[in-house]
């Protein structure tokens, strides 16, 4: 016992506070597929950074590979300065909440989050005590005695959180721990869960495919697919700047145009001019995303004539009502579906229906240019 | 009743019928049950409590205190029952941890391999016993020719061989239960008991032994109380050294003929049995595992 705690307690006892992670090169192969593609990524100390994607895209490896939960093939991972790749998941000192929880149903609340502090030799009395501050924290005061099974979806999630961070680990590392809540007390432990980290300071991974609760709690975001890191950016930046046609459609609900590159380097797209690029860009496919709040819908008499606009005519197919916004559906003319959400209705006086002639602009300043990967997809609608 | 209440009459005729089609389904079980075992239980039950001059007395039980005869017996089949328990326990709990973390279609292979003897007659694996363990066995010879031992010892007719044969038949009843309770535990316990800094061996003695021990206890118990009333093996192998309940009971019928001292026992060894399944049931809370309850 003293034995494992001298050895848990020396791993890091030359820090303070958080720990930045750098990862270098990370890679993991399951047979023919690369689950990580030569990652590289530091997540700085003290940041909340956000592991996104889609599901089998790699995220989940990544955090595992952090927590030592799976063997890599090659690369390293630092914690400060300290080589952790073959280091055993019990000497690493992270902090972490699984997707199922993981509690353990044969110990009480209190003996759960007491659970990683008896390892350290932490006096019976110390432990009590730290375990309430825990409960307090996370909003469970005099819960303590409860047994797991009587506890709700919510109040599980927050005991598991007081268990991860309990110990005070300098990183702490989430596995889509909010996906098993109802979308409202999902909305609410976002939000607790940030002012949480930045109560604790703590370098925090979060992992999950939910691009709202992404762009909510993040510092930074990193999109990954296929075992790549295809952004890694502010949120902001990830919404708005997006790199590449995958991040674009992936992030929000855009509608994304291919368009034509003219020998002139502008770019056209049902003859309709979109935007002007240098002739000499090597890119020739590119795409127009667009976000349906972008985007404003008038009738066609009053489609405006405004030189920094660019107008599409198009014809309503469907009407959507979303509670706080309506979703409308158009037809380009050409069998292309675009999407506009209700802020871009202006003239509230006219009732749109289904096989309304209208039409949608957009600003000039609002086009969204994505370097178009895959050449012989045409037309990505959502 | 309410006449506001539109058709709770004919709903609750409805729901009426619908149980007693479904109790119906188990009647024949039932009916079996009741005149194949409650019935002559019960008769042997009154048998024990019939004297030899045919008046209502309690001299068999008296004689079971008096003879110390009867109380070697029942330490021998508690022994041996335990013995075998624990054996099984030995080469059970490792054996289902291993199926446990196997993919799924290896499992099944591997739990084959255990299943197989148990389609096997237990006389055919019990004679199998008696070829492999006798003083030219197989066993014996190998021993020997790998130099483990100079002269044959003996492994068969006494506690050594009852033991071995009986923990071999009664291995898949403590596997099943412990396997299944063993791939209920989900593999996030243990990366998350490692996660928060127990090393392998702690993270097994806090989290994974806890919670597979309602299988363990389950499983245990199943073959403790089959081996109770063992008859075949004991008598087979022990070589008429392992004097168990049931082997005594056969001969007081043989001998004397004598039906009240027999039900006599086998009431005591049913009650005992019982009490056993009571007490356990309640220290471990195991009606859940037991009887299929959550």
């Amino acid at each position: 016992m003293n034995h494992e705690d001298n050895q848990v307690n020396s791993a890091r006892s030359n820090n303070s506070g958080a720990l930045p992670i750098s990862i270098r090169n990370l890679t993991k192969r399951y047979g023919e597929i690369y689950a990580l593609d030569a990652v590289d990524l530091n997540i700085e100390s003290g940041e909340f950074l956000t592991l996104l994607g889609p599901s089998g895209s790699g995220k989940t490896t990544l955090l595992m590979a952090i927590a030592g939960f799976n063997r890599p093939d090659s690369g390293s991972i630092r914690f400060g300065d300290e080589e952790m790749i073959l280091t055993p998941p019990h000497k690493r000192e992270v902090g972490m909440v699984f997707q199922s929880y993981a509690l353990f149903p044969h110990m009480s609340v209190a003996e759960n989050i007491a659970f990683p502090l008896k390892l350290r030799g932490v006096t019976k009395q110390e432990r009590m005590q730290r375990v309430n501050e825990a409960l307090e924290t996370v909003q469970l005061t005099d819960l303590g005695h409860r047994e797991i099974d009587q506890l709700s979806g919510g109040q599980r999630q927050r005991v598991a959180l007081a268990r991860a961070f309990v110990f005070r680990p300098q990183i702490l590392l989430m596995d889509e721990p909010l996906s098993a809540l109802d979308k409202k007390l999902r909305e609410r432990m976002q939000i607790e869960l940030k002012q949480l980290h930045r109560q604790l300071g703590v370098t925090t991974v979060y992992v999950t495919h939910d691009q709202r609760e992404a762009l909510t709690m993040s510092d930074r975001i990193a999109v990954i697919n296929e075992g790549r890191l295809v952004q890694v950016d502010q949120p902001e930046e990830i919404y708005n700047k997006p790199r590449t046609a995958f991040v674009a459609d992936f992030i929000g609900e855009s509608t994304m145009l291919s368009l034509r590159k003219q020998r002139d380097g502008s770019l056209t797209y049902n003859n309709t001019l979109i935007a002007n690029i240098s002739p000499d860009n090597r890119v020739n496919n590119w795409l127009l995303a667009m976000r349906p709040e972008r985007l404003s819908l008038q009738t066609r008499m009053n489609a405006s004539a405004n030189a920094d606009d660019i107008v599409f005519p198009c014809i309503v197919k469907e009407i959507v009502f979303q509670g706080e916004s309506a979703y409308m559906l158009l037809d380009l003319g050409d069998g292309t579906e675009i999407g506009v959400r209700s802020g871009g209705f202006n003239d509230t006086d006219v009732r749109y229906e289904s096989g309304s002639e209208v039409a949608v602009s957009l600003k000039k300043s609002d086009v969204l240019l994505v370097p178009d990967t895959d050449k012989n997809n045409v037309t990505h609608v959502r | 009743m309410n006449q506001s209440a539109p058709n709770a009459e004919a709903l609750r005729r409805q729901a009426k019928v619908e149980q007693w089609s479904l109790l119906s389904l188990a009647l024949p079980a039932v009916a079996l049950v009741f005149f194949v075992v409650v019935i002559p239980v019960g008769w042997l039950f009154f048998l024990s409590f019939v004297g030899k001059d045919g008046s209502a007395s309690l001299e068999h039980y008296q004689k079971m205190l008096e003879y110390k005869s009867y109380f070697r017996t029942f330490r021998t089949t508690f022994q041996v029952s335990l013995f075998t328990t624990l054996i099984c326990i030995a080469i059970g709990y490792p054996l289902a941890y291993f199926l446990a973390q196997l993919p799924q279609r290896w499992a099944g292979i591997f739990m084959l391999a255990v299943l197989l003897p148990f389609w096997t007659s237990l006389l055919v694996r019990t004679y199998a016993w008696l070829v492999l363990l006798q003083r030219k066995g197989i066993l014996n010879e190998f021993a020997m020719n790998i130099g483990l031992w100079d002269s044959p010892v003996k492994l068969v007719h006494n506690m050594t061989g009852t033991l071995i044969g009986m923990a071999h038949i009664m291995l898949p009843f403590l596997v099943l239960p412990l396997y299944s309770a063993m791939k209920k535990i989900d593999k996030d316990m243990m990366q998350a008991a490692s996660n928060l800094g127990a090393r392998p061996s702690r993270a097994f003695l806090s989290i994974y032994m806890p919670l597979s021990v309602s299988g363990l206890v389950a499983g245990s118990l199943i073959v403790f109380i089959l081996c109770l009333g063992f008859y075949v093996t004991p008598a087979v192998l022990g070589g008429g050294k392992v004097i168990m309940v049931s082997t005594q009971i056969t001969a007081i019928l043989e001998n004397q003929f004598n039906w009240g001292a027999a039900s006599a026992l086998g009431v005591v060894l049913l009650v005992a049995t019982f009490l056993l399944l009571w007490i356990t049931t309640k220290l471990f809370r195991l009606d859940g595992a037991l009887f299929g309850r959550g």
